[in-house]
């Protein structure tokens, strides 16, 4: 059984912040040119006094959103993830994560689906940036419904924070009533053979792949973690005490992010195997949304196989 | 919005005297407290030393005993590396203990080596990486127009800094918003740290080529005033002409030295910061004036 597809989260982006301004006059939408892309043309739309274009300019629409976070504004930013993580990375240190002042890094076309751009847009390794800056926190949220949640708890939220946000459709996990907790992992499926954190929209492929394991006699424990950082330590240890064996699967780059982060907790907390399904260390290259998954381990399929692999040996 | 007092055409020779005299205790508080640091920058301190004093003594809307008062008008010192002027200015101004200059760059000080708001009130910026200081002035300043706050916003920038392409981007946007409330200041001294290498002063040439700043800023849209940046009576007035909005945001190209009041460092591009020797200290000190016979005893 395959899970169904939601919607795509960038609109869940333009609505849900328009839905937030209605409600609370001191959001503004910050976009970097890419509003009929990442939909905040929605909010456009609705707020149009509220719609800030800034143009291809990120390092400034980055500082500029620092400023109005002085004047009590709450400012959530429209670009692509490359954009908003790694060109004005210097001034995401210096003047939000550094000052803790109150910006929203709301940034879309996270992971591989990025409308068959190449490796100039793809960006791999943000989570690793993001956890890694002292002051950041950062959201990777499993699916439409997740999205929505997590754009209404960032708003809530007092300070600098990362959500990354999937520009396609992806499959939809969770139900109409799910609420998402800041810093939990939510366990999505019992198992008793090994333990899989999972996150972002990667987490539905990885209950299609545990389907799959089932069939093979593997028993899969799935964990989804929402929040690589702060990480929810003790989710985390406790999942590794449950099955002895632990595998990370991400659509990022194995270095540094959910896999890297659960190595860092469970070798100080709990010392045990790891291993890690993602990117390796590389550039992916342009093609459709499915050809990318296959060719980099990370469609259901080929997820299962990995896992059969690793517990197995063969 | 509330209006603001009409520009008066002369500046009141007293109170110029009264702001060359601060612009002074600035140039003393720096070079003590660096000398005391046994590191910091120097040059671009003392070249802002004037602009600073009128902005803290004349021109800006502010309350040292309510530095979050939100109404204030709000100054970010793009080049943070002049923290040190900056610490003096708001020491002098009532914000601190004159003596708290004294553990600038020191561990556990408010004052770090570059400016963090997060420690010290009245900063209303972090600072330091160049090039940032005008985004974020620009984001307060269109934060004050959505909220309709009357202050207005200064940013100080480095001329080296207006090599950093962000500085740009600002330009760009600040005159698509039309952000009259924004004045961008240059502290154009003509000297970065090191300096291309060429046909000038100690081998190096200046950051830009005369008219390079005029014409940049112009062709961004920016209105565009200019002044000798060591002129008190002259920086007032630009500044209280830039305050007129027409629609534009503004530029103050102010003219200034490296090193501006200790002879042996003006114009000198490795004075952007070095330590300072026991006997050039007390050379600086005694060129500053200091002490001022009627603290130190002396007959006057």
């Amino acid at each position: 059984m395959t899970l169904p597809m939601g919607r795509p989260m960038r609109e869940i982006f333009g609505e849900t912040v328009a839905e937030l301004a209605s409600a609370d006059p001191r959001i503004v939408m910050l976009d970097g040119d890419l509003g009929s892309s990442t939909k905040a043309d929605i909010f456009e739309k609705a707020h149009p006094d509220k719609y800030l274009q800034m143009g291809i300019a990120e390092q400034n629409m980055l500082g500029v959103a620092a400023g109005l976070a002085t004047m009590g504004l709450i400012p959530f930013i429209s670009t692509f993830v490359s954009f908003a993580v790694v060109r004005p990375l210097d001034q995401v240190r210096l003047l939000i994560a550094q000052t803790g002042l109150n910006v929203k890094i709301t940034a879309g076309y996270a992971g591989l689906f990025t409308g068959q751009t190449g490796m100039s847009h793809i960006i791999v390794d943000d989570m690793s940036i993001m956890r890694a800056m002292p002051g950041m926190v950062t959201v990777s949220p499993a699916d439409d419904v997740e999205a929505r949640e997590v754009l209404r708890w960032a708003a809530a939220y007092e300070g600098p924070c990362y959500v990354r946000l999937v520009r396609d459709a992806t499959q939809r996990l969770f139900g109409d009533g799910y609420r998402f907790e800041f810093g939990k992992a939510v366990q999505v499926r019992p198992g008793t053979d090994v333990t899989i954190f999972s996150t972002g929209s990667q987490t539905p492929r990885v209950v299609d792949a545990a389907e799959l394991l089932a069939a093979d006699g593997i028993d899969v424990h799935l964990i989804h973690v929402p929040t690589i950082k702060p990480l929810d330590i003790e989710a985390i240890v406790a999942g590794a005490e449950r099955t002895g064996r632990v595998i990370t699967v991400e659509e990022h780059t194995v270095i540094g992010g959910l896999g890297g982060a659960v190595a860092e907790t469970l070798s100080e907390h709990r010392p045990t195997r790891v291993d890690r399904i993602g990117l390796r260390d590389l550039y992916p290259e342009s093609g459709p949304n499915d050809a990318l998954l296959d060719i980099y381990g990370l469609s259901s399929t080929r997820v299962a196989e990995q896992v059969v692999r690793l517990l197995r040996g063969a | 919005m509330t209006a603001r007092p009409a520009t008066p055409t002369s500046v009141d020779p007293t109170e110029a005297v009264r702001l060359a005299e601060i612009a002074r205790r600035i140039r003393v508080e720096v070079i003590r407290a660096v000398n005391h640091a046994r590191a910091g920058h120097i040059g671009g301190p003392l070249s802002a030393a004037d602009l600073l004093a009128v902005l803290y003594f004349h021109v800006l809307r502010i309350r040292p005993e309510e530095p979050a008062w939100p109404d204030r008008d709000r100054f970010i010192l793009s080049k943070g590396h002049s923290s040190i002027a900056l610490y003096a200015a708001m020491a002098l101004r009532g914000y601190f203990p004159v003596e708290e200059l004294l553990t600038f760059d020191a561990a556990h000080s408010r004052l770090q080596g570059h400016p963090d708001m997060t420690r010290l009130p009245g900063l209303d910026m972090s600072t330091g990486s160049l090039g940032m200081g005008l985004s974020a002035g620009m984001g307060i300043a269109l934060g004050a127009r959505l909220t309709g706050r009357a202050c207005r916003t200064y940013v100080m920038l480095g001329d080296g800094e207006c090599q950093e392409g962000e500085v740009w981007e600002a330009a760009m946007a600040a005159s698509r918003y039309g952000l009259d409330n924004l004045v961008a200041i240059v502290d154009h001294n003509r000297l970065q740290q090191y300096g291309w290498p060429g046909d000038g002063p100690d081998g190096r040439i200046p950051p830009q080529v005369p008219g390079e700043l005029v014409a940049k800023w112009s062709a961004f849209g920016w209105r565009v005033l200019e002044v000798d940046g060591h002129d008190v009576a002259g920086v007032v007035r630009v500044l209280e002409e830039a305050g007129q909005g027409d629609g534009r945001p503004v530029v103050v190209i102010a003219y200034t030295v490296k090193g501006k009041g200790v002879s042996f460092m003006e114009g000198h591009y490795f004075w952007h910061t070095r330590a300072i020797k026991p006997e050039e200290f007390a050379s600086a000190m005694a060129e500053l004036g200091e002490p001022r016979p009627a603290e130190s005893g002396a007959p006057r």
